[in-house]
């Protein structure tokens, strides 16, 4: 599973991207969420406040409750400040 | 047409190149977004912009679509920059073309009005007091809303 991290989320897990196989019971953002924050601090700090966070599954925005696969591209990024 | 580059772009060409799409466009309406140095007692040093590459375009043709769907448009444009970027620099340009004026107007708001909420970019801002994230604005997705209010 490709696990990309932008502005904020990113500096503070220390990576923009990863490649990472969660365990099969992981199986939407929600779940996915909760696995990494149990991967370090850095993950910790950075998912504290998950109403500060956003997500996209294969470059579309998704909620937490949004399926996810093996397969899939999901992104985690602070609200966006464009334009 | 979307673009998403580093470049700085120049707004007169691009809406001079819109107006002449065809010979049935009567309204060329732009909205060009710039850096603002802000507060006198921090002012701004520099921005920079970081993005999604890939789900960038991917939100913003989608965005060009949606606004098509809603009005008539003979042309759209969204050129958006990332990297640094300085006080009076040139960030966005939305172009909408279309027969009347009211189509192209309406095109641009909504076009800027789902670019600030939904588009992956995020600023960060070096001020004379330090680095910061810009946060998002609440008046934002108010601004987006009224798109969808029945």
């Amino acid at each position: 599973m490709k696990i990309l991290y932008f502005a904020w989320v990113k500096a503070k897990i220390g990576k923009g991207e990863e490649d990472l196989t969660p365990p099969e019971d992981v199986r939407s953002v929600q779940a996915l969420v909760h696995w990494l924050q149990a991967r370090g601090e850095g993950y910790a700090e950075a998912f504290a406040d998950q109403t500060r966070i956003r997500a996209a599954v294969n470059q579309d925005h998704a909620d937490f409750a949004a399926a996810i696969g093996p397969n899939d591209e999901i992104a985690f990024f602070p609200p966006v400040t464009g334009g | 047409m979307i673009s998403v580059q580093r470049e700085d772009f120049d707004a007169g060409a691009e809406i001079e190149q819109l107006g002449q799409a065809d010979g049935d466009t009567g309204a060329v309406v732009s909205f060009t977004g710039v850096v603002r140095r802000g507060a006198p007692d921090d002012p701004l040093l520099s921005m920079t912009l970081e993005h999604y590459p890939g789900m960038t375009e991917k939100c913003l043709a989608d965005i060009e679509a949606q606004a098509r769907e809603r009005w008539p448009l003979s042309d759209v444009l969204i050129i958006h920059r990332y990297g640094t970027l300085k006080p009076s620099d040139r960030i966005v340009l939305v172009v909408a073309a279309a027969q009347h004026r009211a189509a192209a107007f309406e095109a641009v708001q909504f076009l800027m009005d789902y670019l600030k909420t939904d588009a992956p970019f995020w600023k960060r801002e070096v001020r004379h007091s330090g680095t910061v994230w810009v946060e998002a604005k609440s008046q934002d997705a108010s601004a987006r809303a009224r798109w969808t209010a029945a």
